[in-house]
């Protein structure tokens, strides 16, 4: 148990996905300007990490593996998240509108979402014996980017308002923000092991 | 014709100017020769991936394209990765995941429905190339900067190791972020502060989900 509660708190705070490990760096530029939308797409991110590994990692261990077809495994990943998002894009639409309208609009994004395939690799590379373990995992790697994406939404929407040169306007400053907020998550480096 | 590769190299970098594969360009720059092994792959699948989705763009549906393009590129992909583990093994460890997430990569999928999808096989390859040789430069800048200040090495040979004390923080992930701001300045100021218009979501021109992205972004209230 304290094992699982370890590999939670390391995937949010000091392995955190995007500022540590550099996986879905695209959205954490791209949608994090205003909070509400940052929200949605944390939980969107999180919620598809999950049922992508629920999904992927039984297809490695029982289908791939014993077949002596892991080579495939890019291939099959990609093709299973990317259609596992139109499914779940459809079936919110039909049957659960409101949550539809209120993360529709962030699923097509997350196909290209390189944290989401890069949870489904590492999950299965390393914790190849425990699926309990890989599905906490990818629960932390989204809390993890929640976190950062609010974080990170609440400092763009102060720099948004400083004096800065010309040239560093938009993206350049954007990213020297990022690194401080990167730097304060360097302090968590060492927890949960 | 030499247009067409060059532009990528200066004029469109696809990861200073478009901004694009932000995600490898942060990750595996902490040394110069990490950029060489990590361009090359990319190169590769970008030349390949361009010219096979050249060939196919009228037989490939409009509506399936974007699957399409993705199973294609995942297939170079897994072609370079065994490549890459039958000869470069030193190659496979640093780039670790890095290297199937090249798949993911939006200046690959970017290009395949920027350009290649509309243009013939010899053009779609030049682009394919001038890009990866963009990307690899790029790369191979950063990497250089992160490991001289952050190792005192270059390309693994001691520079100033031994005289200055190195500033590990550099190739620490938050160097990452800020060199690759201050890159992407230096860019902007060099093209004559070209960037006049606001980078509403950045380096968007050319990334596929430019669209949506943007819609997510104005869904969100104010503004």
């Amino acid at each position: 148990m304290s094992n699982i509660l370890a590999i939670l708190v390391s995937a949010i705070l000091s392995d955190n996905y995007v500022l540590a490990k550099f996986l879905g760096i695209c959205p954490f530029l791209g949608v994090s300007k205003k909070l509400d939308s940052a929200v949605g797409m944390s939980v969107a991110v999180t919620f598809v990490m999950l049922i992508a590994t629920a999904a992927t990692w039984p297809i490695q261990m029982y289908l791939l593996n014993p077949n002596g077809l892991d080579y495939l495994q890019t291939i099959v990943f990609i093709l299973v998240i990317a259609s596992l998002v139109q499914l779940v894009e459809t079936f919110l639409k039909k049957f659960i509108p409101p949550l539809h309208k209120a993360l529709g609009i962030y699923l097509p994004l997350i196909t290209t979402n390189c944290a989401v395939l890069g949870v489904a690799i590492l999950n299965v590379e390393e914790y190849p014996d425990n699926f309990l373990a890989a599905l906490v995992n990818s629960l932390g790697a989204g809390m993890g980017f929640l976190l950062a994406m609010v974080i990170f939404a609440g400092i763009r929407s102060k720099v948004e308002r400083a004096n800065v040169p010309d040239f560093l306007k938009g993206l350049p400053v954007t990213l020297v923000s990022a690194a401080i907020t990167s730097l304060a998550f360097m302090g968590f480096q060492g927890m949960g092991g | 014709m030499i247009k067409t590769f060059t532009n990528g190299i200066l004029r469109e970098n696809p990861t200073l100017r478009l901004v694009l594969g932000t995600c490898p360009t942060l990750a595996i720059t902490t040394a110069a020769l990490n950029g060489v092994g990590m361009g090359i792959a990319a190169t590769l699948v970008l030349v390949c991936s361009n010219a096979a989705i050249s060939l196919l763009r009228k037989v490939i549906p409009e509506q399936v394209r974007i699957p399409a393009y993705i199973t294609i590129i995942a297939g170079f992909v897994t072609v370079v990765q065994m490549l890459v583990k039958a000869y470069a093994q030193s190659i496979d460890e640093t780039l670790g995941i890095y290297l199937p997430l090249i798949v993911v990569n939006c200046i690959i999928l970017g290009r395949a429905e920027m350009f290649a999808s509309k243009n013939p096989v010899l053009p779609s390859v030049l682009d394919g190339l001038g890009m990866g040789i963009g990307f690899t430069a790029a790369l191979v800048t950063m990497g250089a900067i992160r490991e001289l200040i952050g190792a005192g090495t270059l390309f693994g040979i001691t520079v100033t190791a031994g005289s200055i004390e190195p500033m590990v923080l550099f190739i620490l992930p938050p160097g990452g972020f800020f060199v690759f701001g201050m890159l992407i300045a230096l860019a902007n100021k060099l093209s004559g502060g070209g960037n006049k218009k606001e980078f509403g979501c950045m380096g968007c021109a050319g990334c596929p989900s430019a669209k949506t992205c943007s819609e997510a972004n104005g869904g969100g209230g104010n503004e």
